[in-house]
């Protein structure tokens, strides 16, 4: 499975299962964030502080939102594939579904770049 | 008196498609959407749509029929009629020919490419290629399909992809193959199918079950398609 994720190439079972897998992780570090404020109902800032500056809930966070970035620019493809097309718009969909995912592409690596400022204050 | 409204477009005189109204009288009797239809063309001949078996077995009548696609022929009043009015609409997201008669290239065109045929290439026994019941079982809710298009037409992922996405017809075709004891081709025809589109539009939206009037179930099929997919890839 690692070859297939590390293949860039996209089919549909690739896709399926970056999708599944990414949701996972995605379940996981939202109901260990839930659970841990509902266990924590008196939380400090410097117990919030202390538990990001552990490396292993740093790196948890940085796969969340490694994952988030996968799930977001296949699920957003999949999107403006159905509904930006020539069929729906016209001959001026292609341009526009592209500017849109490399605009997408973007926003994806600024919030990836972002969280890892944050997460590790470089 | 049933009020009637059927979808009217004939290329050649009108701009652009419009709605006819009828008063049909049922004789308080619950007959089918086709009876209705036929009684109609005897009042308006220029009315035009398919039938031939009026029995649900050629799928040559699927229509939109009170907003739910379906066989004209094998859909009683008492299921189709809503608040004393009929809408009677061509199947939608293909192009119309004229009223009631859609262009069924494309839906051809994806049945086509999922080889509806079986593939054995070794030489034929003298009598015929045996299945054991077991096997044989594996193609009941498969082999059903009459190509009527209602679920296909019926599928967001087809309106929208309708030259990439094979769709639930195709796709229910495609297991009916792949699941067959005596075809050879499995690889060949997953291969086919790896892309994000042709199996993998799917999202399991389940219109097509909703409507099947043969009761069939391609939404199980394409996940059954998926998941043969997902383990040969993985
Ligand atoms: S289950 Fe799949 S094939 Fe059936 S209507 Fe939904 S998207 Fe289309
Ligand atoms: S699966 Fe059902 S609805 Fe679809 S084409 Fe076949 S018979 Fe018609
Ligand atoms: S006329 Fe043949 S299926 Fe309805």
């Amino acid at each position: 499975m690692m070859a297939l994720l590390a293949r860039f190439a996209r089919t549909g079972p690739s896709d399926w299962i970056i999708q599944r897998v990414t949701a996972v992780v995605m379940m996981a570090y939202l109901f260990f964030i839930v659970g841990y404020l509902i266990a924590n109902p008196a939380l400090t800032y410097g117990q919030w502080s202390d538990l990001n500056s552990l490396l292993s809930m740093r790196i948890f966070t940085l796969f969340t939102i490694m994952a988030v970035a996968f799930h977001a620019w296949i699920g957003m493809w999949s999107v403006l594939t159905d509904y930006i097309t020539v069929r729906l718009m016209g001959p001026k969909a292609n341009g526009l579904r592209k500017g849109l995912q490399v605009g997408l592409g973007f926003i994806i690596l600024f919030y990836l770049a972002w969280t890892i400022k944050i997460l590790w204050g470089l | 008196m049933l009020n009637v409204s059927i979808y009217r477009y004939n290329p050649e005189v009108d701009d652009e498609p419009y709605m006819q109204d009828f008063q049909f009288d049922t004789e308080g009797k619950d007959i089918m959407v086709l009876d209705v239809l036929e009684k109609l063309k005897i009042q308006d001949p220029s009315l035009v749509f398919r039938r031939s078996c009026r029995e649900g077995v050629c799928g040559s009548d699927g229509v939109n029929i009170s907003g739910k696609n379906g066989l004209a022929c094998i859909t009683p009043l008492s299921e189709a009629v809503k608040g004393n009015k009929l809408v009677i609409r061509p199947l939608p997201g293909l192009p119309v020919i004229r009223d009631l008669v859609i262009d069924m290239s494309q839906f051809y065109a994806q049945y086509e490419k999922i080889q509806p045929y079986m593939i054995n290439n070794s030489p034929a026994p003298a009598i015929e290629r045996l299945q054991s019941p077991e096997e044989r079982a594996k193609l009941d809710g498969l082999y059903e399909c009459i190509l009527c298009a209602c679920c296909s037409t019926a599928c967001p992922s087809f309106w929208w992809n309708p030259e990439k996405f094979i769709g639930p017809s195709g796709l229910l075709q495609a297991y009916r193959f792949l699941a067959d004891s005596r075809d050879t081709a499995t690889e060949e025809r997953l291969a086919s199918l790896g892309d994000p589109f042709s199996v993998f539009r799917c999202h399991g939206i389940m219109n097509c079950v909703q409507v099947c009037p043969k009761g069939l179930n391609p939404t199980k099929a394409i996940g059954h398609i998926r998941n043969m997919l997902i383990r040969s890839a993985t």
